[in-house]
């Protein structure tokens, strides 16, 4: 928990703040052009807690959990420790695979809220300092877009994006030949599935899958 | 005890073992030999039920290993003591905890009543709990790490067989003949079935009375010393010759000891 979850929380507050500040910059500049910028607090709420947010987290999840998990898994393979643990009647998918599951189940979502609260503040000192917007006015923009629908499909992305580098980085770890070289091989596989998995998994829930709820969110 | 009935098995269509056949009675001791690839290490795999044959069958205790549930074969397991070559020693727990892995995970005994076992097994081991007992297993020796594995396996199951692959291998003589003195001293006083699978003549001839030499995954021979040294299968004929001082050497002892 404390190295999946804990662990990554400076990797995912420096993402949050510089890519929120970086998104509200261009945004900033384009709404100016059409004298719209007092919509910024809108479209960062709806940008950062629907598809920034979790993508980035995920993303960054990934690069960092998924190759742990991954080299972990596929070290303990080679040196027969998996071997050893079967030898002992224990299953070592249940052992090593299913804490790792509930623990980015937990710690995904968890840090897509950390990161969803940071980029916001960092677009908000972007509207103050750079697009010169009221405070009062950004805050105002950003609690109009967080409901229950935008919040939910900002939760309900990153534990499918859990599970997304949970099973592949289990399955890497599990399924990784060939000594240190082999484990080297499936760490990096599994970080770029992992990646390409959830930028896939992030358009299919945006294109087909909340429009389909979208009279009950 | 354990039956290996005309077993064929092999990685990606390369036949690793070809038509194998033996029995190992209970108490017995063998010793598998053979050149590294001749498959000898995957005959322990295969006992314990971690690779399954493309044609034969393997009995332990009369049940075949083969066609057992995952469950079933969990179970079976706990009966059967493993020392990986390495030792395959859990790196991220203390020896400690390596241990008393088993009791841990199986049991619901408290750390200090684990602890407690995990102490005299480190002492029947021949190593001084109270140095090693919070250490991980990279600041051991090679030759503490392969008796911290054998107490892990020993304290563990309780086994009824152990199975030791090259428990020797890439140890100094000092550490080697410790490890070998082990594994007889487990033979003597727990008359447990062991199957040793090694390179080392030397270590072969120390350990058991019955020989298994496996040659490109087929058996060249089964038998005793004497069978051993007056073969003439020109595989084991070849695969012996380095080793002919040390096996007449070995010979005159037992001859001199009566055996």
């Amino acid at each position: 928990m404390y190295l999946i979850g804990i662990g990554s929380l400076f990797l995912v507050v420096l993402t949050g703040l510089f890519s929120g500040q970086g998104f509200a910059i261009a945004f900033a500049n384009e709404l100016s052009d059409f004298g719209a910028k007092d919509y910024l607090g809108r479209i960062m709420s709806l940008a950062i807690v629907r598809e920034l947010g979790p993508t980035l987290t995920g993303l960054m999840m990934a690069a960092r959990v998924a190759s742990g998990i991954t080299a972990e898994i596929g070290a303990m393979k080679s040196s027969n420790q998996l071997d050893a643990m079967r030898s002992f009647g224990i299953d070592p998918i249940r052992k090593i695979a299913a804490p790792r599951l509930i623990t980015l189940i937990i710690m995904v979502p968890a840090m897509t809220v950390i990161c969803d609260a940071v980029a916001i503040f960092g677009a908000w000192l972007i509207a103050i300092f750079h697009a010169h917007i009221s405070s009062t006015m950004y805050w105002a923009a950003i609690r109009e877009r967080l409901v229950f629908g935008n919040i939910f499909i900002g939760l309900v992305k990153p534990v499918a994006f859990s599970l997304v580098i949970a099973f592949i980085s289990c399955y890497k770890g599990f399924t990784s030949e060939g000594g240190t070289k082999g484990v080297g091989q499936a760490t990096t596989d599994s970080v770029v599935m992992s990646s390409i998995t959830i930028l896939i998994a992030n358009f299919v829930f945006t294109k087909f899958f909340f429009p389909m709820l979208k009279g009950y969110l | 005890m354990i039956e290996f009935r005309n077993i064929d098995f092999g990685y990606d269509e390369k036949l690793v073992l070809k038509n194998v056949s033996f029995d190992i009675d209970q108490t017995e001791s063998v010793v598998i030999m053979g050149p590294s690839g001749s498959g000898k290490s995957t005959v322990l795999r295969l006992i314990l039920g971690l690779e399954c044959p493309q044609r034969g069958e393997i009995r332990i205790d009369s049940r075949n290993i083969c066609v057992m549930k995952e469950k079933d074969k969990r179970e079976l397991r706990k009966r059967i003591g493993m020392v990986f070559q390495d030792g395959a020693l859990f790196d991220s727990r203390t020896v400690g905890e390596n241990v008393g892995y088993y009791l841990i995970e199986h049991t619901k005994l408290s750390w200090k009543e684990i602890e407690g076992r995990v102490v005299e097994m480190l002492g029947f081991v021949g190593l001084d709990a109270s140095e090693i007992i919070d250490k991980l297993p990279e600041e051991l020796s090679g030759g503490m790490q392969h008796r911290v594995a054998i107490g892990r396996a020993l304290l563990s199951t309780n086994p009824r067989i152990m199975l030791y692959d090259e428990p020797t291998t890439g140890l100094d003589p000092q550490s080697a003949e410790n490890v070998l003195n082990l594994i007889n001293k487990l033979m003597r006083e727990r008359s447990i079935s062991t199957v040793v699978v090694t390179h080392q003549i030397a270590d072969a001839l120390s350990i058991a009375n019955r020989f298994i030499v496996i040659h490109e995954g087929e058996m060249a021979f089964d038998g005793d010393f004497v069978g051993l040294r007056d073969c003439r299968d020109e595989r084991v004929r070849n695969f012996l010759s380095p080793f002919r001082d040390s096996m007449n050497l070995v010979a005159k002892k037992k001859f001199m000891n009566g055996v």
